[in-house]
């Protein structure tokens, strides 16, 4: 228990350095950017009408305090770091007084539901396609799926998402192509709303899924070829064991260990596909947020949502970090 | 190098296909540099002519012919590309061979950067900075920022190799005749890299590419500059689908998936070269 212990702490001092790049990063870019968000909104309520210079200058000071743009650099950016541990990303700028965060925690639930339904289903699928490949390297139809799911494999997201768009919403129209979920139900959990639910986000799943798919089969692909030769494994060929229980116990198994860091390590660009994916489809999720937050020049929403999701995703790669003893032992003997 | 190549073409189908596919974009990019007419210039021909005789390729709404548009994109594109993979090779490589050379602490504490910047998603992080900075987002910052961001998942590969040849012999060798680290690293270690290097190049073109597209279709980039994600931002802009012009937003998806494939049949060829035991399976031992 020890080893898991310390593999536990190594894993969240790892977890703390990342979170805090990313934080000061995003603080960093924001800083020394041209637009100040201040400026911004007091043209945006003065544009109503004649507002007289003093409660102008009142304005100015609220909004500075309400934006976190008073004082030094240092003092900006400890401000900045107590607002993040709040949660608090100030006012968004388009959708006036409401918080950053109300808007964000909105549209986290879509991002969250399709992004782990997308990233399970292609890793599940890959690696066992890409495991059957590599026990039963001479199948004649293995060879077919893999030439299919590799030329799958190159294609940018933004590619696979327009083609499934064009396929399924102009010249075969059958699952809708825009939005979450029917526009004139009441969200909840009835019947409708989840089948509605589940029609609005197979396209966007499938692109993922279809992008996500063949980095795992060509690499658990040939991590079970190499296996397959070890001589535990010829050992236990020659022993009698039942193919069936050499394929799953004694190659897969251990295939599946560097497919599980793998996939801590992909998580950052398959959030990064589901950005586009979002847009592509009209998917109100965090992705979609963002990109309407650049449209729109909204300062608070555009670094509240990069701050968030560095975290997110941060947060994602510690949880499968730390499950991954579960299915090494070794790492808990330390 | 030469005789490698000539082998692979003869023996290998994958590499073939890649360099034939690669070839083609190519030469289309070379043919960017006798258009007839100015790539930024609208209005130059009849607009939403299709695919015939005269338009090889048709004719967008802007009235530009797709051919030249896609030859003018297509070298902007890879140049772009080009200049990321460039530049994050060259960190990559001096990050891999040093933190896999030198060991100890100083490795620990490169990998554990490498492995943080890595962490970081990047389409958020460049979508803030490309709204941080508007017009002034010009594609050499861009391919910049980008090259810095993507060099970590190679150099952690150049690393393991830079690691088991540390201790060979030929490295002890040269370190007591005298050869001093840079030199070690230069003229005995980067040699042995250079199918990784090549390897990983494929692959961080393909990335680079991909970002330079996705960005530019949501509009982030100069979009009066010819690129392919630029052909597909105007395609939407001006509905062509809806419209019926279905060779507006074809051509330069055909094109890049022509490149991508391409990129990624040479990439998959020279990693089968490079690995002893798949070159074995292919000769049938």
């Amino acid at each position: 228990m020890n080893g898991f212990l310390i593999y536990v702490a190594k894993r969240f001092g790892q977890f703390v350095f990342v979170v805090v790049t990313g934080v000061t990063l995003a603080f960093l870019i924001a800083h020394f950017s041209p637009v100040d968000p201040v400026e911004q909104t007091l043209s945006l309520v003065t544009s109503f009408g004649a507002t007289d210079p003093r409660s102008v200058e009142i304005l100015r000071q609220s909004l500075r305090e309400l934006y976190g743009t008073d004082g030094s650099l240092i003092e900006q950016y400890f401000l900045f770091w107590s607002r993040v541990v709040r949660g608090d990303f100030g006012p968004s700028l388009s959708a006036f007084p409401t918080p950053v965060m109300t808007i964000i925690s909105r549209a986290l639930p879509w991002t969250i539901g399709l992004l782990t339904l997308a990233t399970i289903i292609a890793w599940v699928v890959g690696n066992t396609l890409g495991a059957i490949a590599g026990y039963f390297r001479d199948s004649r139809v293995m060879k077919v799926v893999g030439l299919f799911v590799m030329a799958l494999q190159p294609i940018p997201t933004y590619i696979s998402g327009l083609t499934l768009l064009i396929v399924f919403g102009f010249l075969w129209p059958i699952l809708p192509i825009s939005g979450g979920a029917q526009l004139n139900l009441e969200p909840g959990f009835t019947w409708a709303y989840i089948t509605s639910v589940i029609q609005y986000g197979t396209l966007p799943a499938l692109t993922l899924v279809l992008v996500g798919i063949g980095g795992w089969f060509i690499s658990m692909r040939s991590l079970v070829s190499n296996i397959v030769t070890d001589d535990h494994v010829v050992y236990a060929e020659l022993g009698g064991v039942s193919s069936r229980t050499v394929f799953s116990q004694y190659v897969a198994r251990n295939a599946m260990l560097p497919q599980v860091t793998g996939l801590a390590l992909s998580l950052g660009n398959v959030f990064g596909g589901a950005v586009i994916v979002e847009f592509i489809f009209n998917y109100p999720g965090i992705g979609k947020l963002m990109v309407a937050g650049i449209y729109a020049g909204d300062y608070s929403l555009v670094l509240g949502v990069t701050t968030f999701s560095v975290i997110a995703v941060a947060v994602a790669v510690f949880l499968i970090d730390i499950t991954y003893p579960l299915i090494d032992p070794r790492v808990k003997l330390g | 190098m030469f005789k490698v190549l000539r082998d692979l073409l003869r023996y290998n189908r994958e590499f073939l296909c890649g360099t034939l596919l690669v070839s083609i974009i190519l030469g289309v990019v070379i043919a960017s540099f006798f258009a007839p007419y100015d790539e930024m210039m609208t209005y130059a021909v009849i607009p939403d002519m299709p695919p015939g005789p005269e338009y090889w390729l048709g004719t967008n709404s802007r009235g530009q012919d797709m051919f030249w548009q896609l030859a003018a994109s297509m070298r902007n594109t890879l140049m772009f590309g080009i200049v990321v993979a460039l530049i994050s090779r060259v960190i990559a490589i001096a990050v891999g061979l040093i933190s896999g050379y030198v060991g100890g602490k100083t490795d620990q504490i490169i990998m554990a950067f490498n492995d943080t910047l890595g962490a970081l998603p990047n389409i958020p992080i460049l979508l803030l900075l490309v709204f941080v900075l508007r017009d002034q987002m010009t594609w050499p910052v861009l391919a910049l920022t980008a090259a810095l961001l993507g060099w970590t998942h190679d150099s952690r590969l150049i690393r393991s190799v830079a690691m088991s040849l540390r201790t060979r012999e030929f490295t002890r060798h040269a370190a007591f005749s005298g050869m001093r680290t840079g030199q070690i690293l230069l003229r005995e270690h980067l040699p042995y890299v250079m199918p990784i290097v090549f390897f990983t190049t494929m692959n961080n073109l393909i990335w680079a590419i991909g970002l330079e597209v996705t960005l530019s279709i949501l509009g982030f980039s100069d979009i009066n500059r010819p690129t392919i994600g630029g052909m597909i931002y105007w395609a939407n802009a001006h509905s062509a689908m809806v419209a019926g012009i279905w060779w507006w937003i074809a051509v330069p998806m055909v094109a890049v998936v022509m490149l991508f494939i391409g990129l990624f049949l040479l990439a998959m060829s020279v990693n089968e070269y490079i690995d002893p035991r798949s070159r074995l399976a292919r000769m049938g031992a």
